[in-house]
């Protein structure tokens, strides 16, 4: 916790950005550290892979776009200053009333939980309780959040695509050239390493029902397995590999894959996100509904921060031109 | 079918909108949008009788019962505003094909619709769930999707007004998501109908105190109420106009339909207005908003910045209705919320047919568009009176209700000052009018000709509906009553 606190103030008081991502690169990673400590495994992995990882290499993106050097303030913010300590003491005047954190008696241990706890391994077959509130007790949130991400990657598609040609491709490879040979060990350790990360990746997505994981850390955990090869070999040469509006169309599919499992159980005269509507038996339904719903996810995700990542990056390599 | 109505409500247009990217030719994909978005406003229609008739549907998602699992729940409030956002969306897409292919780059145009779909799919979840929870994921789906939509705007000043937006925004919705978090802790509940009944026991406790103020402070943010409104006019002036059109009938109206669900169905009514000063605090920030956006609104020179502003008055009227926390003053909200969607629908998108056909919408270029372009002009001119609240208007019925309510309460000077506040309403309206009919054409536009039918049809259905809905007032007076009443747990 001090450590928390130390950093927190630490990225406000510094005014280079390089300095700052990387600082909240490790505030992710403590407060990760910080939820494992609460026994909270799955938020804690989600923190570490979203927070501590994806995010700050998003950020140094687009800190390459507009480089690192912070503007200083023109004017004392103190009303903003009075405000967030109002805010916060409002915030801690609001926790004199709380239960006592690990109170058996406390609310939450009370109401919804017990039920989640004693029958889901009949109702839902899944090992991993936190895996079957999410998928299946409250399908529909986690539908909301893949919707969320979607969105996000839509947004930044349309506000930052830039049309790219052919030629700027063969002139951007030669610039490259002497740029990479640099960073030859780099590039071989992660050759090496990519086929691992990816296969780490799979591994997190289909074992979420057993350990902590699912789709949304093993979209994040490919995602920066193909940011690392992009980083070290150019845009280009990833541009080869993955086409630009095909990752679109299958950011479009992991939703469409999300609410298709509901549209299935919808025409078979059950709820919306009703999986014993999936197979004969409910609990296999169950089963094989959050299989496909945490790949649905897992693509979404996967591609959207592809999308979102390749944007931030061709808007670097190929200078906007202006268009009206 | 019928029974899973609730969640096709919401489902149609957030499957459409992935699936809009599967098809190439953007003419398909708008008619494609304008069809799931007709589908949105058909089942709105069939929901609002069915609830009108046999009460509150609530429909189980998995099929999981309430407490643990997420349930929709929808009763008249919901229903009615279901009817206003997919109507509303439904008529401005009807116009959205001609007015994006002169605002927005032509390879963005699927985004476009994408983000609409979204956007509209957003609200719908809001408004339909029963979830406090789900409440927050739907408002992230349709404030993302309305932050992208908004920097569309071909102006360069969309993309700050954009990111305005998004900061205030993103603040209200993390001030929301807290007053959550401390709600659950307090219950060990998310679902809205558990938390009305396991609140009271924990009343007393400084942690609900403090997520009830949190809550509410958030959804102000969103509402763009009096004193946190600086980032709607230039959003709704630099967006593309459909969106402007869009937003501005529908996305405070969601904002007020939160405020009113977590303040009387959450927290309930003894509650929420006896722990804070919340019904003097509304009624003056209310009055107060009245009167500073509308004498702001007569200085404006952008036409958009003007009825932006105006748009940040008429909540004004809406929070003083709220604040008289009678049935009939929820009414007078409820009636206000049908008809500024109404006006401003109107109103806006006719400014978008100004926008297609001039390119601009500053005030001293709209000088002998009376003349060039009558229909639209006069479709303003309507738009601008029930503005202001003149009789056979909508505007003329909701604020009759409204001044009813207060005056019933005994609340004599408001009712003046609401009267007053209709009187600078007519300062403003009438600067268009006097341009746009007094004076002379600017010189080289005589070329204008009259906006295309692709605009003149949906804005008129707007206009019309401004008059007929002002005349005939049994449908929406009847549902908002209802809805009111049903609120203050009487039944109608």
């Amino acid at each position: 916790m001090a450590f928390l606190v130390g950093v927190a103030f630490a990225i406000v008081w510094m005014k280079d950005l390089l300095a700052v991502i990387m600082l909240l690169g490790i505030y992710g990673l403590l407060s990760a550290s910080f939820f494992v400590a609460m026994d909270a495994v799955d938020v804690a992995f989600t923190e570490a892979s979203v927070g501590a990882g994806i995010s700050t290499l998003l950020m140094l993106v687009a800190i390459a776009l507009t480089g690192r050097a912070e503007h200083p303030a023109r004017h004392k913010p103190l009303l903003a200053l009075a405000v967030v300590i109002f805010t916060g003491s409002l915030l801690i005047y609001g926790t004199l009333d709380m239960p006592y954190f690990g109170l058996a008696e406390a609310p939450i241990h009370q109401h919804v939980a017990p039920r989640y706890i004693n029958d889901s391994m009949q109702e839902i077959g899944v090992p991993n309780i936190v895996t079957s509130v999410l998928a299946s007790y409250r399908a529909f949130d986690t539908f909301g959040e893949a919707v969320v991400i979607f969105t996000a990657g839509m947004g930044v598609l349309a506000l930052l695509s830039v049309a790219r040609r052919r030629e700027d491709d063969a002139k951007i490879d030669l610039l490259n050239i002497p740029m990479h040979e640099q960073h030859l060990i780099p590039r071989i350790v992660i050759k090496m390493l990519i086929p691992f990360i990816l296969l780490f990746a799979f591994y997190v997505q289909f074992h979420g029902d057993f350990g902590p994981g699912g789709g949304f850390q093993a979209g994040v955990i490919f995602a920066a397995a193909i940011f690392l090869y992009t980083m070290l070999f150019g845009m280009s040469t990833a541009h080869r590999v993955i086409n630009q509006s095909f990752i679109q169309m299958l950011a479009a599919t992991g939703v469409l894959l999300y609410g298709s499992v509901g549209v299935v159980s919808l025409l078979n005269g059950k709820e919306f996100f009703d999986y014993s509507a999936l197979s004969a038996d409910p609990v296999g339904g169950q089963h094989l509904g959050i299989l496909l719903i945490e790949l649905g996810v897992g693509i979404t995700v996967a591609s959207t921060m592809v999308i979102i990542f390749f944007n931030f990056a061709d808007r670097k390599e190929y200078p906007q031109r202006k268009k009206d | 079918m019928l029974a899973h109505l609730p969640i096709l409500q919401v489902i149609v247009p957030l499957m459409a909108a992935p699936l809009c990217l599967f098809l190439t030719r953007p003419r398909l994909v708008w008619l494609f949008t304008l069809i799931a978005s007709g589908l949105a406003f058909l089942i709105s229609c069939i929901l609002l009788q069915q609830v009108m008739t046999t009460g509150t549907v609530i429909y189980e998602l998995g099929g999981w019962d309430a407490p643990w699992g997420i349930e929709y729940r929808i009763d008249q409030l919901s229903a009615f505003l279901l009817l206003i956002i997919s109507a509303i969306s439904t008529v401005v897409l009807f116009a959205a094909h001609t007015s994006i292919r002169q605002e927005i780059p032509a390879d963005r145009h699927t985004l476009f619709y994408v983000l609409y779909l979204l956007c509209l799919a957003g609200m719908l979840g809001i408004v339909a769930t029963g979830d406090a929870f789900n409440v927050f994921v739907f408002l992230e789906i349709s404030s993302l999707s309305t932050y992208a939509l908004i920097a569309l705007g071909k102006d360069r000043r969309a993309l700050w007004a954009s990111y305005q937006y998004l900061i205030m925004g993103t603040i209200g919705a993390t001030f929301i998501l807290i007053g959550i978090g401390l709600m659950y802790q307090m219950t060990g509940t998310l679902n809205m109908d558990d938390l009305s009944r396991r609140l009271p026991e924990v009343a007393q406790t400084r942690t609900v105190f403090t997520a009830f103020a949190f809550v509410i402070v958030g959804i102000c943010l969103k509402l763009a109420m009096f004193p946190l409104h600086l980032w709607l006019p230039n959003a709704y002036a630099y967006a593309p106009s459909i969106v402007t059109a869009f937003l501005a009938a529908t996305a405070t109206k969601v904002a007020i339909y939160l405020l009113i669900r977590f303040t009387f169905s959450v927290f309930g009514l003894s509650f929420s207005f006896t722990h804070l000063p919340l019904q003097i605090l509304f009624l003056v920030l209310g009055l107060l908003g009245i009167f500073v956006a509308s004498t702001a609104a007569i200085y404006q020179t952008n036409i958009k910045h003007l009825f932006a502003y105006s748009s940040i008055a008429q909540i004004g009227y809406m929070i003083v209705g709220f604040s008289v926390s009678t049935v009939a003053g929820l009414t007078a909200t409820l009636l206000h919320l049908f008809n500024h969607a109404l006006m401003k629908g109107a109103l806006f998108l006719a400014l978008g047919a100004v926008m297609y056909r001039i390119g601009s919408v500053q005030l001293n270029h709209f000088q002998g568009l009376g003349r060039q372009m009558p229909l639209t002009m006069a479709a303003i001119v309507i738009g601008g009176l029930s503005l202001i609240g003149v009789p056979l208007t909508v505007g003329f019925v909701s604020k009759w209700y409204l001044v009813l309510a207060v005056i019933e309460n005994g609340w004599w000077p408001v009712a003046v000052l609401i009267l007053l506040g209709s009187l600078l309403a007519i300062v403003y309206v009438w600067r268009i009018v006097e341009i746009a009919y007094f004076k002379p054409a600017l010189a080289g536009t005589e070329t204008i000709k009259e906006a295309p039918l692709s605009f003149l049809i949906p804005v008129w259905i707007l206009v019309l509906a401004n008059i007929y809905f002002g005349v005939d007032t049994r449908l929406s007076v009847q549902v908002a009553q209802a809805a009111s009443q049903s609120l203050f747990g009487l039944s109608p």
